[in-house]
């Protein structure tokens, strides 16, 4: 059958042309010596002169990770991983002291140029502002935070959302200029004891993104960060804390990319948000590290802490996240709604294909009053990996009126592949209304067959149905993430029809 | 014994437990040894506890602390009391099998009009020959303290083809206070074979005991068997089953448990779907009032293709108490065309009863039909007063709309007479309430 044989073609070129972002950026780069210690912990700090409070917070972090140990209650199965084997630092070498963004590395440049980040953003990384005629007005703005490795190199736009009051800069010199907001909200969602990934993050991180709206403002451009591992053995560990302080409303993006290599890179993040009375935010991820082979050799472990709070009343947070990449994901972006009638949402798709794993879901955690959440997972499993939700709602007993409404759906293609529910529902008073629907099945023959039929090939066919799928997540990204995303889920699925 | 010493709240060390009963367990040499092997795994695991995690939202630690001494075989005052009580509880025209403080009871038993349809002995008389009866599929502390202290059990072997009209009723009564009772059994129902067994729970004056059963059943190929398990035991008692259950092919099992009793209860199934074409359906009802603790843990494992599940839960929890559904269906990498579906609802009484539902999905084959249903939540408000607008005083339109909710689980058991009885039950908890 053509059609059989098509796939095999595809299936045959998966790990080389799927993977449209494996290439490597040959820079000069400053590392830290390999391994963890107190001495590495301490250079961190030093390279990024950080004040001596900074400097103590991440040695008692280091300190209490000694003593903790990997969780393994996730579904997913990986070699012990070599603490001492990773370099904790690796930046770009500065040429000279960079003043002005003239003097970023062209070839980093022309990194995030490769990766899609449209050219002209790349102008506006180096500072040009376009002719007041050329504008186009279709076209928003959007303010870029590009991290390469364990550095921030380039923030967009941060002038013009300074203007609106807006903080938008990396975290590594929001320590150095805002030291009171962040020492009163750094730790705060994500105490540096939380977790084993979560504690490392918080001894060793080097970057990230560092985000405060001022009341009342409403942040004039979609915020977005742009991850990318480069260097080999490292791991990346970014840190993002975005305050929406009262009445005001931001929209984060963020998306990653790794290049294409056969050992397994770590990535441990912590994102912390906290949406003070009235404020709104929004946290949309496109999750594209390397994914490993074909033969499951390579890619990054994502071992990432995200969580919102809703500390003020009536606040709202909503995560967003199309997960295609890494070859383990471990990941579980919550939202704790504390202040009364707040509200979170999290919409996901998280697909996996090759010998990827996949363990995400979410926690919603309900302990104000009349606080409301909504899970949509779209899971759609390929190849012979692992697909798994584990998600947890719980209704405090003084948290009354909760509701929460949940629908987590898989879909399997092939038969080598798993898709595994595991919600916990946890109702501790009457007044909480919870609804969970969860379903697992493949792609009805009979639509495809009324598809092809019609005159789609195979692959367009189920193209159109997994579109259909996700459609209720696809809808919750921004514009400019919408396409990329559905791009992105045509890519990963792409030779996994049979 | 190179085992570290577990202690309990009173501090008094568990192998006592042990070593006071091993005089009584009966068994042959080998037997003793495999209750040894399986005490000592307990003792090095210990009762479970919450950072287990199935056992996450039933600690027993907390709940009940220790495992009481073994209970003393009845006497003849003890037996008086619990033949009153089997009459009280006996299902009309069932054969009856019971088992006193885990002790087989042949004279309160129907044995003779049994032996012409079964064969039928006893777990004491099993274990003089063999020890297999002590192993199962899975096993976890609880298990393996049931392996190592069992006293007695109903051992029932149903040839092929039987036809039975009247059901089978295996009645545990307990009469001694503050003692445990280990009962294991074995249910083997041959190919072709039409029965009803039901399984009852019942307290003969006895206050604070505890009760660790344990039962294996398997079904052959192209039976039709329906499986019913009440469990109304005092309410300060605590009741432990695990219930090992084997399906063959083009086999139709319907299994129903309604918990209206003891203070802790678990019902923790692990069912294997081992033969094509058959046909599962598990409901149950927990009715918790009071401080109770229900739990329900089913493991629904389809090996093999073509097999239907299907799950329907209800809870109703007033008071404090707390109820607690884990589901999981594992579809095998082979099993395609499985269809399994899960639901479960909690009603939610008062504002201080909680419901934890945990229903998981573990799907290795892509041909399959799957889902899970959870919701947790009070009376409709609209409902209710739709009802009292109609003259129902409150407590009354709160029965009704309870007995609807209860009802969707309860019709599922076929028999009508059955149906009707536990039906009963349902109401009596309800007037109990007003």
């Amino acid at each position: 059958m053509p059609a059989v044989q098509e796939t095999v073609e595809r299936v045959k070129r998966i790990d080389v042309d799927q993977y449209r972002y494996g290439f490597e950026t040959l820079i000069d780069t400053e590392k830290a010596p390999k391994g963890l210690s107190e001495e590495i912990v301490k250079f961190i700090s030093q390279k990024k002169n950080e004040p001596d409070w900074m400097l103590q917070w991440r040695l008692e972090a280091y300190r209490r990770w000694l003593t903790m140990t990997e969780p393994t209650w996730a579904r997913v199965e990986y070699p012990k991983i070599d603490f001492q084997d990773i370099y904790y630092y690796a930046a770009p070498k500065p040429k000279k002291t960079v003043t002005s963004l003239d003097e970023i590395d062209p070839e980093i440049l022309k990194t995030y140029e490769k990766l899609g980040i449209p050219l002209r953003e790349v102008a506006m990384l180096e500072g040009v502002e376009p002719k007041p005629g050329e504008e186009d007005p279709a076209r928003r703005k959007i303010a870029v935070d590009a991290v390469f490795d364990s550095v921030s190199v380039a923030t967009t736009f941060k002038a013009e959302l300074k203007k609106a009051g807006v903080i938008f800069m990396p975290i590594s010199e929001a320590i150095r200029e805002h030291p009171e907001l962040v020492q009163k909200y750094l730790g705060s969602v994500v105490p540096t004891s939380d977790n084993f990934y979560a504690t490392l993050n918080s001894a060793v991180f080097s970057d990230g993104s560092f985000v405060y709206v001022p009341p009342g403002v409403r942040c004039p451009m979609e915020l977005s960060t742009y991850f990318r591992i480069n260097e080999r053995n490292t791991g990346q560990f970014e840190r993002t804390l975005i305050i929406a302080d009262k009445g005001s409303y931001v929209s984060y993006l963020e998306g990653c990319t790794a290049p294409q290599r056969d050992e397994n890179q770590l990535h441990a993040a912590v994102v912390e948000l906290v949406a003070l009375d009235d404020a709104e935010i929004k946290y949309s991820t496109v999750q594209n590290w390397y994914p490993g082979n074909s033969e499951g050799k390579g890619g990054i472990y994502n071992f990432v802490t995200k969580r919102g709070d809703c500390r003020g009343a009536n606040s709202k947070i909503s995560w967003t996240q199309v997960e295609t990449g890494s070859a383990i994901t471990w990941k579980y972006p919550s939202c704790i709604l504390r202040g009364d009638n707040s509200s979170g949402e999290f919409y996901s798709i998280a697909i996996s294909n090759g010998f990827q794993q996949v363990d995400s879901g979410t926690k919603m955690i309900h302990l104000g009053k009349n606080t409301s959440s909504r899970i949509i997972s779209k899971g759609i499993a390929a190849g012979k990996s692992q697909n798994t939700y584990r998600g947890l709602v719980t209704a405090h007993r003084k948290a009354t009126g909760a509701r929460n409404f949940t629908a987590c759906d898989s879909l399997l293609i092939g038969d080598k592949c798993g898709a595994h529910t595991v919600p916990y529902i946890e109702a501790k008073n009457s007044s909480a209304t919870f609804e969970h629907e969860a379903t697992t099945s493949k792609i009805s023959e009979d639509v495809l067959f009324y598809c092809i039929q019609r005159g789609l090939s195979q692959e367009e066919a189920v193209g159109l149905v997994v579109n259909g799928f996700v459609k209720d997540v696809l809808q919750q990204l921004p514009m400019e993430f919408a396409v990329e995303a559905q791009k992105l889920i045509s890519i990963s699925l792409e030779g996994s029809v049979g | 014994m190179n085992v570290a010493v577990a202690k309990t709240g009173s501090g008094r060390a568990v192998s006592d437990l042990f070593a006071s009963a091993e005089g009584r367990l009966p068994g042959s040499p080998a037997v003793i040894a495999a209750r040894r092997e399986a005490f000592e795994t307990y003792e090095r695991l210990g009762l479970p506890h919450r950072r287990i995690e199935e056992w996450k939202y039933t600690d027993l630690r907390a709940l009940v602390g220790e495992v009481l001494p073994l209970a003393a075989s009845p006497d003849a005052a003890a037996l008086k009391r619990a033949a009153e009580t089997v009459k009280a509880h006996a299902i009309e025209g069932a054969r009856k099998l019971v088992l006193v403080d885990g002790v087989f009871a042949a004279d309160l038993s129907d044995v003779k009009a049994l032996a012409s349809e079964a064969s039928l002995k006893t777990l004491r008389e099993t274990l003089e020959k063999e020890a297999g009866l002590l192993k199962t599929a899975s096993t976890d502390a609880v298990i393996s303290l049931n392996a190592a202290m069992a006293t007695d059990g109903v051992v029932l072997s149903i040839a092929d083809g039987a036809q039975f009209s009247a059901p089978v009723q295996i009645i545990h009564v307990a009469t001694a206070a503050s003692a445990s009772a280990f009962t294991r059994s074995q249910v083997r129902i041959g190919k072709g074979v039409r029965a009803t067994i039901v399984e009852s729970f019942v307290a003969a004056g006895a206050k604070a005991y505890q009760v660790n059963d344990a039962v294996v059943l398997s079904v052959g190929d192209n039976a039709d068997v329906a499986h019913i398990r009440l469990l109304d035991d005092s309410p300060d008692a605590v009741n432990v089953t695990s219930q090992f259950v084997t399906v063959g092919a083009n086999t139709k099992l319907n299994f129903f448990n309604m918990t209206t009793g003891a203070a802790v209860s678990r019902l923790q199934g692990f069912i294997t779907l081992a033969g094509e074409g058959s046909d599962l359906s598990i409901n149950g009802v927990n009715l918790l009032k009071k401080t109770e603790h229900g739990d329900t843990t089913l493991v629904v494992d389809h090996a093999v293709p073509s097999c239907v599940s299907r799950e329907i839960f209800r809870a109703v929890i007033d008071d404090r108490a707390h109820s607690v559904f884990q589901g999981r269906i594992i579809v095998r990498p082979d099993a395609q065309k499985t269809d399994g579906k899960m639901m479960t609802r909690a009603l939610l009484l008062s504002d201080e009863a909680e419901a934890d539902n945990k229903p998981e999905l573990e799907i290795f084959a892509d041909d399959v039909s799957c889902g899970h249903g959870a919701t947790a939540g009070a009376l409709d408000d609209s409902l209710l007063f739709y009802l009292k607008a109609r003259g129902l005083p409150e407590k009354q339109a709160q029965a009704l709309l309870i007995q609807a909710f209860v009802g969707e689980a309860i019709e599922q058991i076929a028999d009508d007479g059955l149906r009707e009885h536990v039906i009963g039950i349902a109401e009596r908890w309800l007037e109990q309430r007003q």
